[in-house]
């Protein structure tokens, strides 16, 4: 039915992925950094469109997971010189220090390690209302947060971690003497994977019932649909997609600490997907490039302005004042707007159940 | 096929429905009617696992087991599935996708396999497609199937709602008020309507409705609730001649 339409649109991406091929030759560094920042947040757009946008579910935990994968990648990519160095306060447990695994491995790692904590997150949550997943996920992501601050010798505390390897790719970095672009490529290649992945699966019976779960809880439990189980599996890819994303970013960085996860992490992809539209993929996609770019563009409300005849002091947060303002609006003015969603919801929980 | 064994529904002091005890036979075409308010609707949700019965108990199937412990999902995989009085669409979704989606309790294939596309579930798929968009015929809304649900007028929505239930393959199909908001065409065309799916796809049907015409046309078999409690039971003659429901139901509208 809509088969060519899916396939010019796989099509689409690998023309793109080819483009971003040549773009990762000429562009110079912080642009290449600021592309590879969005293919990112494409990832942790889709994860949390998947949990909120698709299935209907309210959660508020990303940065949790997102820290779980950072540090996984982190921890196991390091070699044992930069983990010395970072590891003075406290030394690391024996265990880990020496273990050391090629980034894919890693970064997949660091995924199903977010995926279990997910699930052991989401399985007792899920099977109550809504409101309690967003508690439970806001109160997970906060103490993962704490959790990483005191295990000191497996996290290094507050200090956090400097020199986490980047993403070098032996042959392209040979063959073209960009070592320290390969980044780029391994970041689109895994956000076009997660596009195609979504699609597929949104095209599926699964997807399907993620969203009839979405439309009316009490229609797709009596057509047959076990909430527990298919809101389970929704929460858990998406647990495993954020912790990609956090690992991605942790490369990126190249240097990570606890701080970095807080809840402020969690809203950018939430007005990511607000933005990009609830349950919308390529929507989230636009957005989640849009607002990468857009947050680089706007750095300089964080700064000093001068106006000429007055000069502003600087002010660190505007961006993000301005950001939450872009948010209101949309809610306020677009009528497929997330609010209005969870509100319809909440309302027809307490509707009669005729 | 159903029986329901002094079953009482209370919500906070409200007794919907007072120990009620009845019993449907495979192949028959029930009715239950009463006025507003009577409980109808709670022996729906009770029977269909939303709601567990403060007492009493729901037995189902040859062998007539227990089902009112169950979770309605559970429910509806042992065959019995309902439409709403107030109908419950996945509005936002196509025509199309609400009758496919009736049909993902019977698949096998895992989540990977749908997002791989393995042959044994786009096998499987293929099936679940067919059979939509024959329902989809069935009820006069092929043409529709693009359109998002909450779009069609209310009398198509009614029917999707059917068509979204039979994707299930019940045994026994719940109707509550079928046929209201329909004018007297319509109800004729889904008296009509009732019969033949009764006959194509060998269910048994339990239905709740105002039109008497419907009730008295189309059920053997008719019980009547009034706040709570089974009050008559019968075939149309002696419901019609009852001295009860005719005070209570029959004689007020
Ligand atoms: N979830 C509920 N909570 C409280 N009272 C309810 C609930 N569902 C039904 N009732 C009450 O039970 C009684 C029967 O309702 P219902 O079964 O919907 O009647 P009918 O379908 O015959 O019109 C009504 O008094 C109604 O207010
Ligand atoms: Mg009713």
């Amino acid at each position: 039915m809509k088969k060519n339409g899916l396939w010019l649109k796989i099509g689409i991406l690998v023309v793109a992925l080819i483009g971003l091929f040549v773009i990762n030759l000429y562009l110079d560094s912080y642009k290449v950094k600021v592309i590879n920042l969005c293919a990112i947040y494409v990832i942790l757009g889709l994860s949390m469109n998947l949990i909120n946008g698709f299935t209907g579910l309210f959660s508020l935990g990303h940065a949790g997971f997102m820290a779980i994968g950072a540090y996984t990648v982190a921890i196991l990519t390091m070699p044992l010189e930069a983990k010395t160095m970072n590891y003075y306060m406290k030394p690391m447990v024996p265990f880990l220090l020496n273990l050391n695994l090629p980034f894919i491995f890693a970064l997949l790692i660091g995924g199903l390690m977010a995926a279990l904590f997910g699930f052991l997150i989401g399985a007792p949550v899920l099977k109550l209302t809504d409101d309690y997943l967003a508690i439970a996920t806001l109160g997970f992501s906060e103490i993962i947060r704490i959790v990483f601050i005191n295990l000191q010798s497996i996290t290094n505390g507050s200090l956090g971690l400097k020199a986490i390897p980047q993403m070098t790719n032996e042959f392209i970095a040979g063959k073209l003497g960009l070592a320290s672009r390969t980044n780029l490529l391994w970041a689109w290649g895994i956000a076009i994977l997660t596009i195609i992945f979504m699609q597929f699966l949104m095209k599926g019976s699964y997807g399907k019932a993620f969203k009839a779960i979405r439309e009316d809880e009490i229609a797709a439990r009596s057509m047959g649909i076990n909430l527990f189980k298919h809101k389970v599996m929704s929460f858990t890819i998406g647990s495993f997609l954020a912790g990609i994303g956090g690992g991605l970013l942790a490369v990126h960085l190249g240097t990570i600490d606890p701080a970095l996860f807080k809840f402020a992490l969690t809203f950018n992809i939430l007005l990511i997907v607000v933005l990009g539209g609830m349950g919308n993929i390529y929507g989230t996609v636009i957005s989640a490039i849009v607002i990468t770019v857009a947050m680089e563009a706007l750095r300089f409300l964080d700064g000093s302005m001068n106006f000429g005849f007055f000069t502003t002091p600087a002010l660190p947060g505007l961006r993000m004042v301005v950001f939450s303002l872009a948010l209101m609006v949309v809610v306020i003015f677009k009528r497929d707007g997330f609010i209005k969603e969870t509100l319809e919801k909440v309302r027809g929980r307490y509707a009669k159940n005729q | 096929m159903l029986k329901i064994n002094n079953m009482t529904m209370r919500f906070g002091g409200v007794v919907a429905v007072n120990e009620l005890s009845m019993e449907i036979e495979k192949g028959q075409i029930v009715g239950l009617i009463g006025p507003n308010g009577a409980g109808k609707t709670t022996v729906f949700n009770v029977v269909t696992g939303v709601y567990k019965p403060t007492d009493g108990e729901v037995l189902y199937g040859e062998k007539l087991e227990k089902i009112s412990h169950l979770p309605p999902d559970q429910i509806a995989k042992l065959g019995i599935c309902r439409t709403f009085q107030n109908i419950r669409l996945f509005k936002e979704l196509s025509v199309f996708d609400n009758v496919f989606i009736g049909s993902h309790l019977r698949l096998k294939s895992g989540l990977f396999s749908s997002v791989f596309r393995i042959p044994t579930y786009t096998k499987e798929e293929k099936v679940m497609i067919e059979k939509a968009e024959y329902l989809l015929h069935k009820v006069g809304l092929y043409e529709e199937r693009e359109e998002k649900a909450f779009s069609l007028p209310y009398g198509m929505q009614r029917r999707l709602e059917i068509a979204r239930a039979l994707a299930t393959s019940p045994k026994l199909l719940l109707l509550d008020e079928p046929a209201a908001g329909m004018n007297p065409q319509e109800t004729q065309d889904l008296m009509e309507f009732i019969h033949n799916i009764k006959d194509e796809f060998d269910l048994t049907i339990f239905l709740i409705e105002h039109h008497m015409e419907v009730v008295m046309g189309i059920c053997e078999n008719i019980f009547v609730l009034d706040h709570g409690n089974l009050i008559a039971q019968g075939n149309p003659q002696e419901i019609q001649s009852d001295e009860r429901v005719i005070e209570a139901y029959l004689g007020v509208e």
